[in-house]
């Protein structure tokens, strides 16, 4: 496979550089991989002999995991550095654990990191390719792409579609990749949660905003519900989270007010009964699993890519053909 | 002791005597000693031709950060004082947010002292408004005072307690120095990395809000009202701070202010991509608060040009954007940046360029120099203003190389700089 040919350019930091044609292409690709994880064998050629750094600052479990499962079931040869315990935590710069790496010859590094532009900072550096697992409050792409393909996969489509963003978007990085996805796809997009957490400036990038669920659930087709953290109660944005999941809880019985049917995903982990009822998450119109298959697919399609692989022949690709 | 120089035939710009016109100036005994159309010098006289070039009295910036003590791997008082010097500038303030910090005598001399041995620009210490700077009571104001602060600040901070700003004000009217405050109110904008507004919600990256120094601009001017003293705020940025000390000024309130040449300059769009280097305190702002500072500093709103020079190691710059620290070296590029794109632009004449950097400056903090009168103190600054070069951060004279101008290309700059008679800078 051919490093320069790569249709995402060398790195994936965010949705908002990406064209639409490119997010399609991730999305496309991430079709065929989704088989792999159903076989008896759950292993295909594609990344044979590339070397993947899975490098998490930030505690992380699901896309961790996620990733690793990808990786593993292309063939890549991976290693896991979490930030407790790693020389991160005695003092190592960015910088010098990025060139510490690329000393020992690897050929991708994922990211987390809790500074907003940390993966374009280390993309900038190394020329590894960068994936980024999401950078304090702005992107997390691969989410934003699980999510898209997981709409795809029960609505039929993305454009037209209505899709509303609930919860603490001011810091969060799913919101954004959500937000430009989404955008670039077509769909219509709105937020809702309290306006500490959802400031009117949001609306400038193209978004309706809501600040209350119940006009988000009128409006929606789709409602994607982003976990609350203790912290923001702490900090003070809200006042309490009985408070949060009385006005802005996502229930049966909201729900059920709806002029139709709404589809509802979670990029976890949830907080059953602050931002989302347990009956919801568990419900009829819940995705939340079917988001976490997506995600190995999706991060299948990332890797296979940026490795330069082409579009058109992941299907090949599978069966151990160059 | 320095010999007699005689400046030829430059364009003298000097607004203190609204002078602009071709001129010769002679240097003699570290004081200027004649000018006039045609003055003849004895033999022994060193003679620079001043063809073409512009003289005007040496530039003074009263907002600079020399680090040391304690943070001598970014600047030092030495490295400053040249880098000040091959600026254009004969003075500068030095800001006490060092450590420890310039709040006691002994510090102020101990700058005084760094910076005589430099033997560049003259470095005049600027005291702490808050012993420590911790915000909490007043400094050794007067001791620091007789030993040679021009005035006080806690800058790199504001003073959060406006009971001790009341302070400040009222107790530095008895030394004649001004109380210089960095307008911001840190429970709005502490969490903040850049301003606030679309592009830190793009990024990501939490925001300052305007009405962060807004606030802090406005209570400082009422509270200058209120005691009759001296505030002089520093690298105002804000398009409602602008206008509140214009009204201010026309009640009658006693006050100066700074525009930095970044912030007359660059919007918050430079700071896309995550440029730490164009990451400081206060933030890149919008468009229109860019216009406003602008139309601040052409009518004289604005008194004063300085840089907030603010040197960082580049190890502590070659971080995720919101891990690395604020400011930017100024220093060096002030004088270019400021001739190819604010005179240059028309935003203001030459003549108020000379104003704002040299006259305007020396008065607020009370300091020799801003003329070229027969008998002030020979610090002269002598101008290229056709000479075109291009910004390269590694042939600073600073230890630091910070700076969101690499690159530019900019017409105008230094060709000597004189410190009481002698050339610090230049050939």
């Amino acid at each position: 496979m051919n490093q320069a040919a790569s249709a995402l350019g060398k790195d994936l930091v965010g949705l908002e550089p990406l064209s639409r044609e490119q997010i399609v292409a991730i999305l496309d690709t991430a079709e065929p991989f989704k088989e792999i994880s159903e076989r008896r064998i759950k292993k295909v050629p594609v990344l044979r002999g590339k070397t993947i750094v899975n490098l998490f600052f930030e505690a992380s479990t699901r896309t961790r995991v996620s990733f690793e499962f990808a990786e593993k079931r292309l063939s890549a040869d991976t290693v896991n550095i979490a930030a407790a315990g790693s020389s991160v935590v005695k003092g190592e710069t960015l910088v010098d654990t990025a060139r510490n790496l690329e000393a020992m010859r690897i050929d991708m590094v994922v990211m987390r990191h809790g500074s907003s532009g940390a993966a374009a900072f280390l993309a900038e550096r190394i020329p590894s390719n960068v994936v980024n697992a999401g950078d304090g409050a702005h992107e997390h792409p691969t989410q934003g792409l699980l999510d898209m393909l997981t709409i795809r996969d029960h609505l039929g489509r993305i454009e037209g579609l209505k899709v509303c963003v609930v919860g603490d978007v001011l810091h969060s990085r799913v919101a954004r990749s959500n937000i430009h996805g989404l955008l670039k796809l077509g769909a219509e997009v709105a937020l809702c949660g309290p306006p500490t957490l959802v400031p009117p400036v949001f609306r400038e990038l193209g978004v309706e905003v809501f600040t209350r669920v119940e006009d988000a659930i009128q409006w929606a087709d789709v409602l994607n519900v982003l976990r609350l953290q203790l912290e923001r109660m702490e900090a003070g944005y809200v006042p309490s989270l009985r408070e949060y999941n009385r006005i802005w809880g996502v229930s049966n019985a909201r729900l059920d007010a709806a002029p139709h049917d709404v589809l509802i995903l979670h990029p976890g982990p949830m907080n059953r009964g602050v931002e989302i009822d347990s009956d919801v998450a568990d419900g009829p119109h819940s995705v939340i699993l079917n988001q976490v298959t997506n995600g190995v697919a999706v991060r299948m399609a990332v890797l296979y890519l940026l490795a330069g692989g082409q579009p058109e022949k992941a299907e090949a690709a599978k069966q151990g053909a160059e | 002791m320095s010999g007699h120089i005689l400046l030829r035939g430059g364009r003298v710009v000097d607004p203190s005597q609204k002078l602009d016109a071709v001129r010769d100036v002679l240097l003699a005994d570290g004081r200027v000693a004649k000018l006039g159309e045609r003055v003849d010098a004895s033999p022994d006289t060193r003679v620079l031709d001043c063809t073409d070039l512009v003289v005007t009295p040496g530039l003074v910036d009263v907002h600079v950060h020399l680090r040391e003590p304690g943070g001598e791997h970014k600047e030092t008082i030495a490295t400053g004082a040249r880098a000040a010097a091959a600026g254009g500038f004969t003075a500068v303030c030095a800001m006490p947010n060092t450590d420890p910090p310039i709040d006691d005598p002994a510090t102020v001399g101990f700058v005084l002292a760094e910076g005589r041995r430099a033997g560049a620009a003259r470095v005049y210490p600027v005291g702490c408004i808050s012993a420590g700077r911790k915000g909490e009571r007043l400094a050794l104001i007067g001791e620091m005072v007789e030993t040679g602060a021009v005035a006080i600040t806690d800058d790199g901070s504001p003073v959060m307690d406006s009971g001790l700003m009341r302070l400040a004000l009222l107790y530095a009217q008895a030394f004649g120095i001004p109380v210089a405050d960095h307008p911001e109110d840190l429970t709005l904008s502490a969490r903040g990395h850049m301003n606030a507004g679309l592009v830190a919600t793009r990024l990501g990256v939490p925001g300052k809000p305007n009405a962060a120094e807004d606030i802090h601009i406005v209570r400082d001017l009422l509270l200058a009202e209120l005691t009759g003293g001296h505030i002089h705020l520093q690298h105002v940025s804000t398009r409602f701070g602008v206008e509140s000390i214009r009204q201010a000024k026309g009640r009658g309130v006693h006050v100066t202010a700074e525009a930095s040449p970044h912030h007359l300059i660059l919007d918050e769009s430079a700071v896309e991509g995550y440029r730490t280097d164009a990451k400081m305190n206060p933030p890149l702002r919008t468009p229109e608060d860019v216009a406003a500072v602008r139309a601040g500093l052409a009518d004289g709103t604005l008194d004063v040009i300085a840089t907030d020079h603010a040197p960082h190691h580049y190890d502590e710059k070659e971080a995720a954007f919101t891990d690395a620290p604020n400011g930017i070296v100024g220093l060096e590029t002030a004088l270019g940046l400021v001739l190819t794109h604010v005179v240059g632009k028309g935003v203001i004449d030459l003549p108020t360029m000379v104003e704002r950097m040299s006259c305007q400056p020396a008065r607020a903090f009370g300091l020799d120099g801003g003329t070229l009168a027969e008998g002030s103190v020979a610090d002269v600054t002598v101008l290229d203003p056709a000479a075109t070069w291009t910004v390269d951060p590694r042939a600073f004279r600073s230890k630091s190389r910070n700076t969101p101008f690499a690159g530019w290309e900019l017409r105008g700059r230094t060709r000597w700089t004189i410190v009481g008679g002698s050339v610090v800078f230049g050939k």
